[in-house]
Formats: structure tokens, C-alpha cells, sequence
């Protein structure tokens, strides 16, 4: 039952989203208007933890538990990088959910985002449909 | 007085959702992007003859339950351990949207326009259904959101996903600035 790992963890990341009100529609549109340093600092906060964090898995040349060696991430440019991301951003200031904070907010009680959360699988449903149809 | 309802200053969510990345490779070569799960629903769910849907999505059912913890972090966070105080926004956001008659800031999310109600509106429609749709739309098109280019992506140094934080920020201030406000008075 190694998934009860990735659950807790999973809790944790939660509980630091709601409470630190990263999943608040209020908190986002106030990000996008600049007019509050709380979010960025989330943001500024949180990548230099995970960069050092990367730092010193490499450095110390940590494995995993079940002593695998670990794979850095890498991630592809394509261009729905910006195209995607642009669509996507139209949809956080609507929604004030990124597809994390969907479900802590149905956890945190807005039992109505279910519905949002439904509306984006179907988004994913859509793309694959007509992804053969767009630019890469 | 800081207790356990009170929300967490920035200096401490920020580190502990940092602290996931290197987490998560460490529990098992796993990367944190929570987009890929709605792309795991629809390959579990309704597959059809879609190639983006065609793989194994019980091999990476990690992630399922990592959501499914998020889910209930937030149900720790906002109703075991919820904060009694509305969301400390700026004054100039708190006037802002009230210019848009919206008179109730408290809670995470303002139920005046996220309810069950609000669906036969064009206005919840525009939020809701349109909003999740794009999210899921736009975050399946860029391969990942803000957890997976955002933080994880970020925090390796990887240059597209530094292009993906821009784009979905500039989307972001782009329809929150000017198609928001229309859709607030519809």
C-alpha cells in the first residue's frame, strides 16, 4: 500500500493550499490585479524550496525508497506551452481554481465546484478529441 | 492570535508546497502535476478511440490518490479547521468587487456566484462551465498547470515551463482585467 504515501503527501499539499488560501477565488483575482504580495509570495517561496530540494537530491545523489536512481524532470517545448497556458490562465481568473485547488475547494465545502471540476475532465476530453486538428 | 483555524502566512504554505517536488521523486520517481489526473479520468472513464487516452492510467493511479488527498487536506483546512474570517484581501480587491454589488467576501469562494442556482445564469455558466472547461482545455494543451510547469517545472530549471508561467499569468491578468468585469455584469 505504497499509495497511502502519495496520499498523505497529498493531504499535506492540500492543507497548505487552503490554508494558505491559495484555492481562494478572492486571493486569485487579487493576484491577477496585484494588489496583494501573498500569492507571489507562495509562488517565490515554494520553487527555490523545490529547486533546492532538486539541488540536493542531486548533489547528495539521494535514490529513491526503494533505492531506484531519481529522474530529474524535464519538460518539452511544444507549442501549446503558450497557447494552452494562455487558454488555461482565461479559465484560472474565471473559475480562481487551478486543477489542484478544484478539489481542495470541493473538500473545503463548495460542493458546487464538482461541477468546474467535471467541466474541465471534459475540457481534457475535448482537446484529445481535436488535438490531431491544432498546432503541437 | 495565531490558532489552528487561523490561515497560514505565505512564508509557510509556500515551503511546505515547494517541499512536494523533491517529495515526491524521493517516495517513488513521481512528479508532482495535478492536470495529468483529469487526463487519467478521462483515459478510466471514457476512453473511445482517443490516442491521448490510450495508455495505462492505473499505472500512474499514485496520482489519483494524491488528489484524492487534496480533496481531503482542503476539508481539514476549510471546514475542520476552517477560518471564521473572510479572506484578508486587499481593500482595493474588497472595493473593487463590491463595485460589481457582490456583498458577501466571506468564506474561500464567493457564493453569490459559485452555487447551484447560478448554473441557469449566463453569469455561472461563463464562470463554471466555460472557466473549468478552458482550465482543462488549456492545461492538457500545455502538458501541464501551475503545479506541474509552475512549481515543478520552475523548480527544474526548465525553460518552457517558464514560457507556460507567463502565458497562463498573462491569460490570467488579461481576463481578469478585461472579461471578468463583463461577465460580472451580465
Amino acid at each position: 500500500m505504497k499509495n497511502i504515501n502519495y496520499l498523505i503527501l497529498g493531504t499535506i499539499f492540500g492543507l497548505a493550499l487552503t490554508k494558505g488560501e491559495a484555492i481562494s477565488w478572492f486571493r486569485i483575482q487579487e493576484m491577477f490585479r496585484f494588489e496583494s504580495f501573498h500569492m507571489f509570495g507562495i509562488f517565490m517561496t515554494a520553487i527555490p524550496t523545490g529547486a533546492f530540494g532538486l539541488f540536493l537530491i542531486r548533489k547528495l545523489k539521494l535514490k529513491t525508497l526503494d533505492g531506484a536512481s531519481i529522474e530529474m524532470p524535464v519538460k518539452q517545448y511544444h507549442h501549446g506551452v503558450i497557447i494552452g497556458s494562455l487558454i488555461f490562465g482565461f479559465g484560472w481568473a474565471l473559475t480562481g481554481a487551478c486543477p489542484g485547488p478544484l478539489y481542495a475547494q470541493i473538500g473545503s465545502g463548495s460542493l458546487v465546484t464538482t461541477v468546474t471540476l467535471l467541466s474541465a475532465v471534459a475540457g481534457t476530453w475535448m482537446y484529445g478529441r481535436i488535438q490531431k486538428y491544432l498546432p503541437d | 492570535m495565531y490558532t489552528l483555524n487561523s490561515p497560514w502566512p505565505w512564508y509557510i504554505a509556500g515551503p511546505i508546497i515547494g517541499l512536494t517536488v523533491p517529495l515526491l521523486l524521493i517516495l517513488g520517481n513521481k512528479k508532482l502535476g495535478i492536470s495529468s489526473t483529469l487526463r487519467q479520468i478521462c483515459a478510466a472513464c471514457l476512453p473511445t478511440n482517443i490516442p491521448l487516452f490510450q495508455y495505462d492510467w492505473r499505472r500512474d493511479s499514485w496520482n489519483l490518490f494524491f488528489v484524492v488527498g487534496v480533496l481531503l487536506g482542503g476539508a481539514i483546512g476549510g471546514v475542520i479547521f476552517a477560518n471564521p474570517e473572510p479572506v484578508n484581501i486587499s481593500s482595493s480587491t474588497v472595493a473593487y468587487l463590491q463595485s460589481f454589488g457582490l456583498q458577501d467576501l466571506t468564506g474561500l469562494m464567493p457564493t453569490e456566484l459559485f452555487n447551484w442556482k447560478a448554473f441557469a445564469t449566463t453569469k455561472g455558466f461563463c464562470l463554471m462551465i466555460l472557466g473549468g472547461f478552458m482550465v482543462g482545455f488549456g492545461t492538457r494543451y500545455a502538458r501541464g498547470c501551475t503545479s506541474g510547469h509552475g512549481i515543478l517545472g520552475l523548480s527544474a530549471l526548465q525553460w518552457p515551463s517558464l514560457l507556460a508561467t507567463m502565458s497562463f499569468f498573462a491569460g490570467g491578468i488579461l481576463f481578469s482585467h478585461f472579461v471578468l468585469p463583463r461577465i460580472l455584469t451580465l
